[in-house]
């Protein structure tokens, strides 16, 4: 709904959630004028709202109890101070509480690219502030750190007297005093990795996305369906416009699950169909209270009372539980599936099982450069490949194929023909299904037709000059064709040019680099014609979800061409100047990725509240066509929605907060189905555990969501000064409200946002926000199409890389290497690094690499011979070789993109592709530094406090 | 007596004309007085086995606004080598290579027994007769298979180098592409959304076949002009024979209570329009077959619901079919683009209800094609008329000629009303015009897309002569008809025709010409006139003058000729039908024939039988032929169409053992006669 009331807002939004409707503005806080404003849709406070009756959940004793992570003193015991202390360097020998970071003076040189709000003036200010600091500050860091300062453990000095001076005295910062990403999730790794996470504590943190463990369903979902921007909800709205941290869960209704995790429990209530609240409609679940001897149970969520259906009763125990409390999936765990009744059908009857069409640009490009014959080959073997349910046999989808250029051609592949059929569509204009019988078939049944098919097509337009495709229409043909087979299903368009051929969603190459820096530069984010928005609209509303492979060679519009993909749930795979011998591995893993990956179907999404906040705006591959139901044509494994709350009350400390997530989807082979996953988080009055219960990992991704919604809005400098802004509001709030006094100028970051300003800064230097014309269009439209869709473990390795040295690889242990910080400073001449992000992969060499590590790599002498034209590393009967060979396997294992490997040579060209990636320097194309944002930061948090 | 019925059939043998009257009133004002007016049954192609096409063209009056051919009339001057144009008198010099004639070595134009003479010309390319099948799939499976075979034995009647392509429809309408190896291509348009040429012509990409063609390099080896759709029949006929073999029922459900839809509109407006930017004054036969009426799109006679009847004689007669006037006009649209391009249309529709022919008449009306009406595929009535369309000459050639021009010439004193027959006007106007407009006037050319041997056209005339001033006596007036068209060897010829007649002046000679009055072809050029103003103006009536004039009577065709001890055979053109009374049947029955001491039995029941055969040996359409009995379900063919002197009404009147009571309301001849009597006597008064 507020489509533009972004998060940086709590100012007002908190307090009046309906602000965001009315105002066009990406970030208003600030502005007076949305001061007195009249709450757009505030809901009536209900009687119960915050002030829910004590007991009635069993659980969720107050935050600083003992099973809760926290930062309070209690903490010494039992746990692990490394995740609450200060960030130790990495490659310093000295141990952080002894030896003080060195820091360098601040360089004007090197000063933030990023506007500052404080006006002009504030540079003279802080350059005063700068003069009057004292060195021994720095002391005082010691002391902290050694000291009772532990609750403040992010503590940083910001040294404003050593950063002011004549500029030849400037020393440069120590990078290494300041918070280190690999350092946090190292620890975490050591505290938590490989252990059981149980989830059955209200509001506790879960480990970091970067560190492994077993996770127990315990009454509330995995945090690999849901994570939360904090798990400790400020009880009002104005602490939460207070602090500005945004409240948002990032739900992945499909994730994976580990094999050594136990599955989703299917429950069936045969004709009964699931247990609902009378009221809000939320699905039985652990938060149910059961009362009256079991005849009744109250809603955890509206707290209505409500009688226990006759085939549902069951009594109670002595606390109150019922007696089958550990046989029912819905009872007693967060997560879980019901069978849907026909009532949850289209039309009230049982689904078709989906079917998958792949249509095929068959222009004279695709054909020359071999990719038609690519697809079509791989098609043969991974159509054996087409998911299945678990206890089928063979899989229920049922496949079709199109070929198009200007015009499309549909195929008749009935197991009874002697040989297929080609049907040609001309009518672009209004395009329509030719035929029914014998489009989508069964692959076992009708493989010899198939296989007859797909050797023929590369022939069958060998000749072919045709340049001009089509694009909308192509998907319109998918669309109908599934809607007259009455399934819901996925379109895979292999795609390469600027559909330019005349016909509706025809586009014209639009990409004007005079735009970027403009109030109008958004324009290049959003689709030319709005008929690839009506078209998307009824693509969800027939279930046809559409996953695009581009193969651009220039322009080819993605913002206009992703549209539909995004909206439907699909992906959009882009390979740009696809060259067959360099890139067709990583589209084929890709392609195979796609076509095997769980998937479920015609799906509507449903997030329900306890009272007192809801959820106001909505992040991913969806569709909305009211503020709450939340429409995808089909939801994958890899794909997140994320979700932003909202008080409309005051919440209770006792009750907490309760989100229940429910997505009524087809499973692929053809059943109709619900999925719930329930979460329940802490709330408190006191800030200090809101800044406990945060995970940055997940802020991150909501504000890389918010933000790069916002780009199809707002100019992107404003989007910038908000994000600024409200890094620097949350962690003044921090420093006002939580930390001890200390100097002013001192820098306290909170333990669990010690690494915001870096992953901050990351997603400033994103090019999506960069407004740069040196980089293509294209990628920044198909780059901010990517993130709307991931989960927290995709978005946090994408916004800052990981960087791990290969040089010093022990190859017997299969542990993967400490990563490393990614700035160039890490890495070494003598030294070969990987770096990945998930999308990419760089093996760098440095001029004085190993020889025998060269030789065990690529089996050549030397680093000279290195043949950097490759993709794929040879395959050398050597532990090196085999090694890294496994290291990059694990790294690309349950990525959702095959990343393509670079072999990059220092000091060669293509470094500096490479060196884009190291993202805690200065940005190639503008963007600050680690050190320097910071230090910008800081500046602005002084100014706040102020 | 005799010696006219000899002219009338010498001329008729000769020239294929046939004139009401063979001797002319030679003034307007007795031309009006003479009620039947000059007009004349003309057959184009009247087959002349004996007439060998001459190789080289007409010489042509050098006047522009004549034109006319030299012909046995006109007057030659051998020495100096002159003509005189009968029509204009313009005098002509004859071409050099002219140069040797004398009378003794004349050109055979001008030998008086070439008054028709056939050049043929030899500029141009010779281009293969085109094919175009466009096949209903939405019919019962047996239909459907026997017209599968009936198409594919066609194929082997085909010329090798006749240029075939193959359009099906039902709910989508397919254009399929011939001659693809390893897959079968075709087009598909949506069944509901006519086409303009061009548009088709984008759409199957036809407009850069040339431009393709010349970027694969120099293989110029003159091929015919093909396109991927219509390909020589040498190349392709296995792979459409296969093509055909495959082709199934239209393949979409169709539900309780529906019709399928079935859309002829578009699938014929595609045809034409394909033919249109391929091959147009190129001769081509465009063959529907339709299973039913369209109930979609364009052209659409009746809705896809069931449960709403499609419109009857009632209907249209009270203007309650709402589909009737629209449809129409989408076929008379199509009518003409086929005929200006030189298009046949043939329809053959087969279904036992009815399949919309009302609306779509005018295709083969307009365009000289043929309009077949049986109960299903899979009778002989079909199989044999869908074969004989196929019949060949002694020279193996098809018995059709395509894209052909009329031009009709006449001297000063008589003028062209016009004509009625399978031709459309080709606004040519000109001096032989009148301004007295009967059929299709105010034109002397007209196209005629179809002809065959037997495709014959009313003309009529005008006497414009003023009484005021005679014809000298003996003076004769001529009509040239001058016929263009394509043979089917590819060959582009020219067949004239020049007759003349005497003028006689009604006064004086009024035994004359009544003496030359031929009443057959009277009879048939006022059954079209009355036909052709009941079709556009009111005159309900008319219609039972033509059924009359082709039924030849075995017996009197009476109702009280339905005798238990007769055997009767009709034959209504359409349909030949042998009745056994019902003694006879129960003879029959008793196998009476099949005893040698009843032989006189079995002749008597095999006569009817061997006459029945003869007459559907040669006639075309093939006849829909009935042996029935009394009491027989068949034997409502008969009733239908027999005099009803005996009826309900009046039948206990005339008694038992007189015949068979017709369920009728309509009159006896005998009544209708004494009615007309009574009027004749009533007027005069």
């Amino acid at each position: 709904m507020s489509q533009q009331g972004y998060v940086a807002t709590p100012a007002y939004s908190q307090s009046q959630p309906g602000i965001g409707l009315s105002s066009p503005h990406y970030g208003h806080y600030g502005d007076p004028s949305h001061a007195g404003s009249a709450p757009g849709m505030m809901k009536p406070a209900g009687p119960l709202g915050a002030a829910a009756p004590g007991g009635m959940l069993p659980q969720g004793p107050s935050p600083p109890g003992p099973h809760q992570f926290g930062q309070s003193g209690a903490h010494a015991q039992g746990h692990p101070p490394q995740r609450f202390t200060g960030p130790p360097p990495v490659n310093s020998a000295a141990p952080v509480n002894s030896a003080a970071p060195s820091y360098a003076p601040y360089s004007p040189s090197a000063q933030s690219s990023y506007p500052s709000p404080a006006s002009t003036s504030s540079v003279t200010q802080l350059g005063n502030q700068f003069n009057a600091m004292h060195i021994n500050s720095y002391a005082n860091y010691g002391l902290q750190m050694a000291g009772g300062q532990l609750a403040y453990p992010g503590g940083f000095p910001g040294g404003p007297a050593q950063m002011a001076g004549p500029p030849q005295l400037q020393k440069k910062l120590d990078p290494d005093s300041i918070p280190s990403p690999i350092q946090v999730i190292e620890n975490d790794r050591a505290t938590r990795g490989g252990q059981i996470y149980a989830t059955n504590t209200r509001g506790q943190v879960p480990p970091l996305v970067t560190t492994d463990c077993v996770i127990q369903d315990q009454g509330n979902a995995s945090p690999r369906y849901i994570r939360c921007t904090t798990y400790c909800f400020p009880c009002t709205s104005d602490m939460a416009k207070q602090a500005q941290i945004p409240l948002a869960a990032i739900i992945k209704p499909f994730a994976t699950i580990p094999s050594n995790e136990t599955p989703l429990y299917l429950v069936n209530h045969g004709e009964n169909g699931p247990v609902r609240c009378n009221r809000c409609k939320a699905y039985m679940c652990p938060f149910m209270q059961f009362i009256e001897g079991g005849r009744r149970y109250q809603c955890g969520f509206c707290n209505c009372v409500n009688d226990v259906p006759p085939f549902y009763f069951q009594h109670l125990d002595h606390i109150g539980r019922r007696l089958d409390h550990y046989e029912k999936p819905e009872l007693s765990l967060g997560s879980y599936e019901y069978v849907a009744t026909l009532d949850y059908c289209r039309k009230n009857k049982p689904p078709n099982p989906p079917a998958f069409i792949f249509m095929i640009d068959v222009s004279y490009s695709n054909i020359k450069n071999g990719l038609v014959k690519l697809i079509c080959e791989e098609l043969k073997t991974v159509l054996e490949k087409l998911p299945k349910e678990e206890q089928e046999e063979t899989s229920a989808i049922r496949v079709g194929f199109i070929t198009y250029n200007k015009v499309l051609h549909f195929f008749n592949v009935k197991s009874n023909l002697a040989q297929p059929q080609m049907m040609v569509v001309t009518d672009v204009g209004e395009v329509f299904v030719p035929l029914l019988d014998g489009f989508l078939v069964n692959y076992q049944e009708s493989q010899s037709v198939i296989h007859n098919l797909l050797d023929q097509i590369p022939e069958m337009f060998a000749d072919s000059n045709e340049n001009e495709t089509v694009f909308a229409p192509v998907i319109q043909a998918g669309m109908e064709a599934l809607k007259a087979a009455d399934c819901a299903g996925k379109l895979f368009i292999f795609h390469s040019s600027l559909p330019t051929a005349e016909a509706p969603g025809k586009l014209r190459n639009r990409d004007d680099k005079k735009l970027i820096n403009t109030d109008k530069e958004k324009i290049l984010f959003q689709p030319q014609t709005n008929v690839y928005d009506s078209l998307a609209k009824d693509c969800v509303a027939h279930g046809c979800c559409v996953t695009l492979f581009l193969f651009p060679s220039q322009y080819v519009d993605v913002a206009s061409l992703g549209l539909v993909p995004q909206l439907t749930g699909g992906t959009l795979y882009k390979y740009n100047n696809f060259q067959m011998h360099m890139d067709s591995q990583q589209f084929l893993n890709d392609l195979r990725n796609d076509i095997e990956k769980k998937i479920g179907f015609d799906a509507i999404m449903r997030v329900r509240t306890s009272t007192g906040f809801r959820a106001t705006d909505f992040f991913g591959g969806i569709f909305m066509n009211n503020t709450t139901d939340v429409e995808m044509a089909a939801i994958d494994c890899d794909k997140a929605v994320t979700v932003e709350f909202k008080h409309d009350d005051k919440l209770g400390e006792d009750s907490g907060a309760l989100i229940q997530c429910a997505v009524l989807y087809t499973t692929i082979g053809g059943q109709r189905r619900l999925r719930i996953h329930n979460l329940s988080l802490n709330c408190s009055s006191q800030l200090a555990d809101l800044y406990k219960s945060c995970e940055t990992d997940a802020l991150i991704n909501f504000f890389a969501k918010s933000a790069f919604k916002a780009v199809l809005h707002q100019p992107l400098k404003v989007i910038r000064e908000i994000l600024v802004n409200q890094t620097a509001h949350m962690l003044a709030c921090y420093r006002k409200n939580c930390a001890s006094p200390s100097a002013a100028s001192q820098l306290i970051l909170p333990d669990s946002m010690k690494v915001l300003p870096v992953y901050m800064n990351c997603l400033l230097k994103n090019c999506v926000l960069l407004s740069r014309p040196e980089i293509s269009t294209d990628e920044r439209a198909y780059q901010r199409q990517l993130v709307m869709t991931m989960g927290v473990a995709d978005s946090q390795l994408f916004f800052y890389p990981q960087l791990l040295p290969i040089h010093t690889l022990d190859v017997k242990s299969t542990t993967l290497p400490a990563a490393i910080r990614c700035s160039e400073s890490r890495l070494s001449e003598e030294g070969i690094f990987l770096l990945a992000n998930g999308l990419n992969m760089f093996l760098w060499l440095g001029v004085s690499s190993p020889p025998e590590l060269v030789q065990g790599i690529f089996n050549v002498p030397s680093f000279a011979h290195v043949n950097t034209d490759m993709t794929l590393l040879p395959e050398v009967g050597n532990p090196y070789s085999q090694t890294l060979r496994m290291i990059m396997s694990i790294i690309q294992q349950k990525r959702p993109y095959s990343m393509k490997l670079t072999i990059v040579k220092q000091r060669e060209q293509p470094e500096m592709v490479f060196r884009q990636f190291l993202v805690e320097d200065k940005g190639l194309y503008g963007g600050s530094s680690y050190v320097d944002f910071l230090c910008c930061v800081h500046k602005e948090i002084c100014q706040l406090l102020n | 007596m005799t010696t006219y019925l000899e002219f009338i059939q010498q001329n008729e043998e000769r020239d294929g004309v046939r004139f009401s009257w063979n001797v002319w009133p030679s003034s307007r004002l007795e031309a009006t007085r003479m009620v039947v007016p000059v007009a004349a049954l003309f057959t184009p192609l009247k087959e002349r086995p004996d007439l060998p096409p001459i190789q080289y063209e007409p010489v042509l009056c050098s006047r522009t606004t004549c034109r006319a051919v030299l012909n046995p009339l006109c007057q030659v001057d051998y020495r100096a080598k002159l003509w005189a144009c009968n029509f204009c008198y313009q005098r002509n010099q004859f071409p050099p290579t002219y140069a040797g004639i004398s009378e003794l070595n004349q050109p055979a134009e001008l030998l008086p027994q070439f008054s028709s003479i056939e050049y043929v010309v030899l500029r141009g390319p010779q281009m293969p007769l085109i094919f175009l099948y466009v096949v209903d799939t939405c019919m019962e499976d047996e239909d459907l298979q026997a017209l599968k075979e009936s198409m594919q034995m066609s194929l082997s009647l085909l010329p090798p180098t006749a240029l075939v392509g193959l359009i099906t429809f039902g709910r989508m309408v397919q254009v399929h592409e011939l001659g693809c190896e390893g897959i079968s291509k075709s087009y598909v348009f949506r069944g509901t959304k006519d086409l303009s040429a061009k548009q088709l012509q984008e759409m199957l990409g036809l407009s850069k076949v040339p431009v393709t063609q010349a970027t694969r390099g120099p293989q110029v080896q003159q091929p015919p002009p093909s396109n991927r759709f219509l390909q020589p029949v040498q190349k392709i006929d296995m792979n459409l024979t296969d093509l055909l073999g495959e082709l199934q029922r239209d393949p979409w459900p169709v539900p309780q209570g529906k019709r399928p839809l079935r859309s002829s509109g578009v699938a014929l407006s595609i045809a034409v329009g394909l033919l249109e930017c391929t091959f147009p004054n190129t001769g081509a036969r465009i063959m529907m077959f339709i299973g039913g009426p369209a109930t979609q799109g364009p052209g659409m006679v009746v809705g896809d619901e069931l449960k709403t009847p499609i419109r009857s004689w009632h209907d249209i007669e009270k203007d309650n079919a709402k589909y009737v006037k629209k449809g129409t006009k989408h076929f008379e649209a199509l009518a003409n683009r086929a005929a200006t391009t030189g298009h046949v249309i043939d329809i053959y529709a087969c279904a036992l209800d009815q399949t919309g022919l009302l609306e779509m008449k005018c295709c083969p009306n307009l365009t000289g094609g043929y309009m077949v009406m049986g109960d299903s595929f899979n009778t002989s009535l079909f199989k044999q008329t869908f074969q004989r369309v196929f019949t060949k000459d002694m020279h193996g050639q098809f018995k059709m000629g395509f894209g052909g021009t009329l031009e009709i010439k006449t001297s000063r004193e008589i003028k062209i009303s016009g004509a009625i027959g399978p031709c459309v006007s080709l606004n040519s106007k000109g001096p032989c015009v009148s301004e007295n407009e009967i059929g299709t006037g105010g034109t002397c050319q007209w196209k005629i897309c179809g002809l065959s041997p037997t495709t014959t056209l009313a003309i009529y005339f005008e006497v414009v002569n003023q009484h005021n001033a005679p014809i000298p006596q003996g003076g004769r007036g001529a009509i040239q008809f001058v016929t263009q068209y394509q043979h089917s060897s590819g060959q582009r010829r020219i067949r004239v025709t020049t007759i003349a007649r005497n003028w006689a002046d009604a006064q004086t000679q009024i035994q004359n010409i009544a003496a030359s009055f031929d009443q057959e072809a009277a009879a048939i050029l006022m059954a079209r006139l009355a036909i052709y103003r009941a079709e556009t103006e009111e005159g309900p009536d008319v219609l039972r003058w033509l059924d009359r004039q082709l039924i030849r009577l075995p017996v009197l065709l009476d109702s009280s000729s339905i005798l238990a001890d007769r055997i009767l055979l009709m034959d209504t053109f359409f349909q030949i039908l042998i009745y056994h009374g019902e003694t006879i049947a129960q003879w029959r029955k008793s196998g009476y024939q099949d005893m040698p001491e009843y032989e006189n039995f079995r002749h008597l029941l095999q006569a009817p039988v061997d006459d029945a055969q003869e007459i559907l040996h040669s006639r075309f359409p093939m006849p829909r032929y009935i042996d029935t009995e009394h009491g027989g379900s068949q034997a409502r063919f008969l009733l239908s169409k027999v005099n009803p002197s005996q009826t309900h009404n009046n039948m206990y009147a005339w008694g038992q053992e007189s015949g068979a009571p017709i369920l009728t309301d309509d009159v006896s001849l005998q009544v209708f006669m004494d009615h007309l009597k009574k009027l004749a006597v009533s007027s005069a008064a």
